[in-house]
């Protein structure tokens, strides 16, 4: 890593990096989570790549926190409802300086907390555990009624893949959220279209997905972002931010598995452990694009 | 004949509302049955009905409880049991979260409806959760105690309430430390009660006086944790123990109590009352209780054939 991306990864003050920044900021993380993820023989590659220019954006650019007070109570709240994908969350918590980079390592392993899914009791900066699907939007609803019962401004965001929006609990609390409309809550959609045993398409069609948010009374921003093009993805924060009627969701264009070109897009990279081979040529490419957004900063 | 459990957790609930303003209510489309909607209706800002969506409404509660809350959801038992089990386990007892669940028309009590609406599980399934408090309180008062119990602790808390009026229990301060509650002292056999049937405990003593037989009646609200000592003191000195509950006996007040006795290292002769491992059907609750021999004259029975 270069001076300037070291920098911008080692302040510990609030941040609002630009799109060229984070999408450095992004690559570097990319090749940290690949390099745990295949150290430990075990994790899910897939889904904590095709979201982590989503996360950088929103904790080096967007959201309220005190990494060194994780449970302030007025912070900005994120859950990862795909719980599955914690190496990405880990890895944005620990260059945000909520732990030591050094913890990364520990990954699945005993005594670490870096658990295999997110814990809210080990890892400082984890909002709510997931892992077992579906649960995330019902817990951003009760933390954003929280905040509209207690008079409080924190937004609450919450992210789901494809998996989530399988169970029938999601829709649940869909279905509640548009009853109560509470302010500053945001579903985010990690939409990779593809899931465990194949493509959304073979497993389980969600499509028209906004169409559908929006019968359960969502406000459904009408692009759907690049969740891997920062500007993208800043322009979509500016439509958060627009007035208009709560509560919010934004559906991102994802792939699976991005940056590793024989990875992405392929079911059979959601959660198998990184051969030696395939690590070492992808390795190359993800070292190369690191490269390329580091000398355009 | 005393008011419904779930009339007197209704009321309570508006009374703590009152000076407790981080309590907060949920319901799933039964508020009118369970009587949350008593609470709903003095702070409609702290009441959400979530409709018909058990699994969403233990999450939603989750997220409140995070941000400092103190939930209580409402429903029927057996669908807080059944139909929330992975949002109870993996959400509010894996982060340990401040929730009471409160499960309305437990064991045969919504006779009516039929074997799909009688928990006769619930007990089972809760007290397998770690972190989890389990109570079935014995009457009105109970239900009251349960829930300041519940409001005062840090974690999950079970509370499982019976539909119908039933009998009040002597009062007793025990209930409020979690312990056996000894309702009447004995020599020659433990009758250990679970919930509504230390009603029946207190008739059958009466009846077992009649021939002579000297009867221990113990209330044992608290499933979860359990009061080892309390319930080896009485154990330790009739040897013998009949444990009565309004549920199956596979897993449930009979199992809680045969751990602690092995805990204990305290052997006796042993007899549960309770649904034996079946399911159950429609009719009127006394009767139904009868016919599945939750009944003082079936405890009388049971400690008769395991005297002689």
């Amino acid at each position: 890593m270069n001076e300037r991306l070291t920098n911008l990864l080692n302040n510990r003050r609030d941040q609002r990096c630009g799109a060229k920044e984070l999408a450095a900021i992004a690559a570097a993380l990319r090749l940290q989570v690949f390099d745990v993820i295949h150290a430990r023989q075990t994790g899910h590659w897939g889904g904590a790549s095709s979201a982590l220019e989503l996360t950088s954006a929103l904790y080096f650019n967007r959201m309220r926190i005190n990494a060194e007070n994780p449970q302030w109570e007025d912070r900005d709240r994120f859950i990862l409802s795909k719980g599955h994908a914690s190496m990405n969350i880990y890895t944005v918590l620990a260059n945000r300086g909520f732990f030591p980079i050094e913890d990364l390592q520990g990954f699945r392993t005993l005594g670490s907390h870096l658990q295999g899914h997110p814990a809210m009791h080990k890892t400082p900066g984890i909002d709510m555990s997931t892992g077992a699907l579906g649960h995330g939007v019902s817990v951003a609803l009760g933390m954003a009624l929280a905040a509209k019962i207690s008079q409080k401004d924190y937004w609450t965001y919450v992210m789901t893949g494809e998996g989530c929006l399988n169970e029938g609990q999601t829709w649940e609390a869909l279905m509640m959220a548009g009853k109560y409309k509470p302010e500053r809550l945001v579903l985010m959609v990690d939409y990779n279209r593809v899931q465990l045993d194949g493509t959304a398409a073979e497993i389980m069609p969600l499509d028209p997905l906004a169409d559908k948010l929006k019968a359960f009374g969502w406000n459904v921003a009408d692009t759907v972002y690049n969740g891997h093009d920062t500007n993208d993805i800043l322009a979509s924060f500016a439509w958060m931010d627009q007035s208009g009627p709560w509560p919010k969701a934004v559906v991102y264009s994802t792939v699976k598995g991005k940056g590793v070109s024989f990875m992405e897009g392929k079911s059979a990279w959601h959660g198998a452990p990184i051969d030696e081979k395939s690590y070492q040529e992808g390795r190359v490419q993800l070292e190369a694009d690191l490269e390329h957004k580091e000398a355009s900063l | 004949m005393s008011i419904a459990m779930r009339e007197s957790f209704g009321k309570k609930l508006v009374e703590l509302g009152k000076t407790n303003p981080k309590l907060v209510v949920l319901d799933a489309d039964v508020s009118s049955s369970t009587k949350s909607i008593l609470f709903g209706k003095a702070y409609p800002e702290r009441f959400f009905n979530c409709g018909v969506a058990e699994a969403n409404m233990v999450d939603v509660a989750a997220g409140l409880a995070t941000c400092g809350y103190h939930p209580v959801v409402n429903a029927f038992a057996i669908f807080i049991a059944l139909k929330t089990g992975d949002q109870v386990r993996n959400v509010l007892c894996y982060n340990n979260l401040n929730v009471v669940l409160a499960g309305a028309y437990a064991g045969l009590s919504d006779s009516f409806d039929g074997a799909r609406h009688q928990s006769i599980t619930d007990v089972a399934i809760m007290r397998a959760l770690p972190n989890m408090q389990v109570i079935v309180p014995g009457d009105a008062r109970q239900a009251e105690q349960a829930l300041e119990y519940a409001l005062s602790q840090n974690g999950p808390v079970y509370i499982r309430l019976n539909r119908n009026p039933m009998p009040d229990l002597p009062e007793n301060p025990d209930f409020g430390n979690g312990k056996v509650v000894v309702l009447e002292k004995g020599t020659d056999v433990t009758i250990a009660a679970n919930g509504i049937t230390a009603t029946m405990a207190l008739e059958a003593r009466k009846l077992l006086a009649e021939r002579g037989i000297d009867a221990e009646i113990l209330s044992v609200p608290f499933v979860k944790p359990f009061d080892d000592d309390g319930l080896a003191a009485s154990v330790a000195k009739t040897g013998k123990l009949v444990t009565v509950e309004e549920h199956n006996i596979v897993g449930g007040f009979a199992s809680a109590c045969l751990e602690a006795l092995a805990r204990k290292r305290l052997s006796c002769t042993f007899e549960p009352i309770g649904i034996r491992d079946r399911f159950t059907e429609t009719g009127p609750y006394d009767s139904l209780l009868e016919t599945y021999g939750i009944s003082a004259k079936n405890i009388v029975d049971t400690v008769l054939a395991m005297i002689r």
